[in-house]
């Protein structure tokens, strides 16, 4: 199991929150993923065997919604 | 569609646009509607973007609304309607950003203060390594004017430390050996070094950063309410267009009235009052944790206080010294000398005082005998000293004088503990002992009552006496002596059956149980001890009075921020759909006044950022007291 901690850009919607965590959570190997539409942040718990830290940048990013910066425990 | 190619579309369609109107004006209209064509394409774009990826994701978008609307107005030809609806969007897009990222600047200054660098000091040499590669035990080097980047112990040298980052307090702290130091605060002069003993998202500073963004995403009941409303509103609103659709079979209007419907300003009007309000709060340290604590803290009537650590200052000192027949400086070294075996708190607050006053202790004591619950007898430089209560000068058949009876009894009155010594079986002085009331609690409660607090209580373990002298000083409603921590929490219970909204507020481990059981629960941080910042509700970084009557004048200010923003809002879209339905309100300027709608929200909100208790008056008037005793 890790963490991974994305920096996006400010959110202003409050909509986006449904819409990231959504996504997120019909992925495969997601355990939580949370948006904090403050700090415009999302911290996902994942399994690193059946997903990994690229992909759920990757989709978080075709989603709309650019990735600034990444902090993975 | 990233912040910054979004922002030029937004500024190529602003040129678009005011050619445009300049085209009209010298009569050109066959290019005038190609340029309006092109600006809502270059705005229009990225608008339809999001609402194609939002309806892929199954959800209902504001934008959607707006795509349909502008598609509608290009059918009818409405080329101006159709430029200025998608320009307007988007700007008011932009600056609602803008504006948002400044009620959240006050986090995003404190995340700032963590440093990404620092020096170590690895096998004699200094590296510079960056701040998420340092490791426990590592000897990080700090000169003058840098910030610290580790919770750690000072091992070698000194300095003045600014703590504001942790405790709100800008005064800086001097430090010097065994002292703790925090990451995030900044060494103004000095040189230390210091061994770190949590790096990473482990230090004090980190955790309050991560406390604080969960506490701004926590919802408070009117903001939970307000998502409940927006959820059946969005479908509502729609059923409501098809009425208005089959009723008047005018399409214009039934796009206006679905565009100008959207819940903008609405869903955002809690929020952003909750986040002002928490930065607010983090910034002059106090840790609020949440938007439902907000809410709850606004209602509180009754402050229940602990006494030790909480009111007082925890650590006692000698207050008042009282000797016959020999020089008190003399009298002090005697009685430290024989005290420095001593474990009990009272014998080390006289060595304490001692070393203070720069005495140096040097004969140690011999024939030690420590009389349980009374005190001690030594041999100290071939004389018998006894140091206790009442009850040891008896046992030793030392006379008490009537003076010294009056000044002890009239010490204990106030709240003192009163220690008698005996030295060579003479009474030679008497050294009175207080645990210090706090600076500001005085000022502090009158606060807390100014603004709304009705009962002020403090229930302690302590004996009855000194509880009392010290309910006296600060004029506290109740004073409830010698109670276990189950007494605590039975009183909490109680006040709250009675229908009151309780605070308490403590300090260790022993109050964590009344802390849990009140309403809101506020604990002294002490720079971030782990048990108090996970239970309590309201966290006291720099253990400051002060800083709960500025908690909860905040949470008021909080609180009446958010419903000025949400009965704005709710009135706005109503005289706006009213407007709609009378024709008197169409799409572009319906929009403006909904974006504007959205700004006046969020810029309310940001009055929340600069709030302080106090008002300008006060502060005059303190700093020329300041003045006065200067």
């Amino acid at each position: 199991m890790r963490k991974i901690t994305l920096q996006l850009e400010p959110l202003s919607c409050p909509s986006c929150i449904k819409k990231i965590e959504g996504m997120l959570n019909k992925m495969e190997g997601m355990t939580e993923a949370r948006v904090l539409f403050n700090a415009s942040k999302v911290k996902v718990q994942f399994d690193e065997k059946r997903v990994s830290a690229e992909v759920i940048e990757k989709s978080i990013a075709s989603l709309g919604y650019p990735v600034l910066s990444k902090k993975v425990a | 569609m990233n912040a910054k190619r979004t922002t030029w579309l937004t500024g190529i369609a602003a040129v678009l646009l005011a050619s445009a109107f300049l085209l009209q004006w010298m009569g050109y209209v066959d290019a005038r509607n190609v340029l309006l064509l092109l600006a809502t394409g270059a705005a229009g774009i990225p608008i339809a973007v999001k609402a194609i990826r939002s309806l892929r994701m199954k959800t209902f978008s504001i934008e959607l609304l707006v795509t349909i609307a502008v598609i509608g107005a290009l059918i009818i030809g409405e080329y101006v309607e159709s430029a200025a609806v998608t320009f307007l969007f988007m700007f008011g897009a932009y600056l609602e950003v803008r504006t948002l990222e400044k009620t959240r600047s006050s986090l995003k200054k404190l995340v700032d203060l963590a440093p990404s660098e620092a020096t170590l000091l690895k096998d004699g040499e200094l590296q510079v390594v960056s701040a998420d590669s340092i490791e426990e035990g590592d000897r990080v080097i700090i000169r003058s004017g840098e910030k610290i980047a580790i919770d750690g112990r000072i091992a070698a040298g000194r300095g003045l430390v600014n703590e504001a980052a942790i405790t709100g307090e800008s005064v800086p702290v001097s430090k010097s050996i065994e002292d703790q130091v925090f990451s995030g605060t900044i060494a103004e002069n000095g040189y230390l070094e210091v061994i770190a003993e949590r790096v990473g998202e482990d230090t004090t500073f980190a955790r309050i950063i991560e406390l604080v963004e969960e506490a701004q995403e926590s919802k408070s009941i009117t903001q939970k309410f307000l998502d409940r409303f927006a959820s059946i509103y969005t479908p509502m609103i729609v059923v409501l267009s098809v009425i208005v659709y089959l009723f008047t079979r005018n399409i214009e209007m039934t796009l206006t009235f679905l565009v100008i419907a959207c819940p903008g300003a609405l869903v955002i009007s809690a929020p952003v009052s909750i986040v002002a309000g928490i930065g607010n709060g983090a910034k002059k340290g106090v840790l609020v944790k949440g938007g439902d604590i907000m809410e709850r803290f606004a209602k509180v009537d009754v402050v229940v206080f602990d006494k030790t650590g909480t009111l007082t200052q925890g650590k006692p000192d000698v207050i008042d010294m009282h000797v016959w027949g020999m020089d008190e400086r003399d009298f002090l070294k005697q009685i430290a000398e024989a005290e420095q075996v001593s474990e009990h708190h009272l014998g080390q607050t006289i060595v304490k005082e001692a070393r203070k006053r720069g005495i140096v202790l040097a004969n140690a004591p011999e024939d030690v005998e420590i009389v349980e619950g009374a005190g001690i007898q030594v041999n100290s430089g071939k004389r018998q000293v006894v140091i206790g209560n009442r009850k040891l000068m008896q046992k030793n058949d030392v006379r008490i004088e009537k003076a010294a009876q009056e000044y002890a009894a009239e010490r204990e009155h106030l709240g003192n503990t009163v220690v008698f010594a005996a030295i060579g079986g003479e009474l030679a002085g008497l050294v009175s002992i207080a645990d210090q009331v706090r600076p500001e609690a005085k000022d502090a409660i009158q606060q807390l009552r100014k603004n709304g607090v009705k009962r002020v209580i403090m229930l302690t373990g302590d004996n009855r006496m000194t509880a009392e002298g010290i309910g006296n000083v600060l004029g506290l409603d109740q004073v409830h002596a010698e109670l276990l921590p189950a007494d605590k929490v039975s009183w909490i219970q109680k006040l709250k059956k009675e229908g009151h909204r309780v605070a308490m507020a403590g300090d260790g481990i022993n109050d964590a149980p009344a802390i849990a059981a009140a309403d809101i629960g506020v604990a002294m941080g002490e720079g971030g001890t782990d048990i108090s910042m996970e239970t309590a509700d309201v966290v006291l970084m720099a253990d400051k009075l002060d800083q709960f009557a500025h908690a909860y004048s905040l949470s008021k200010a909080t609180v009446r921020n958010m419903k000025q923003n949400t009965v704005f809002a709710v009135g706005t879209v109503a005289l706006l759909l009213a407007g709609v339905l009378l024709g008197k309100v169409f799409l572009a300027a319906g929009m403006l006044i909904h974006e504007a709608s959205v700004l006046l929200v969020i810029l309310n909100a940001m009055r929340l950022l600069r709030y302080t208790s106090r008002k300008p008056e006060d502060r005059k008037k303190r700093d020329r007291k300041r003045l006065l005793v200067e």
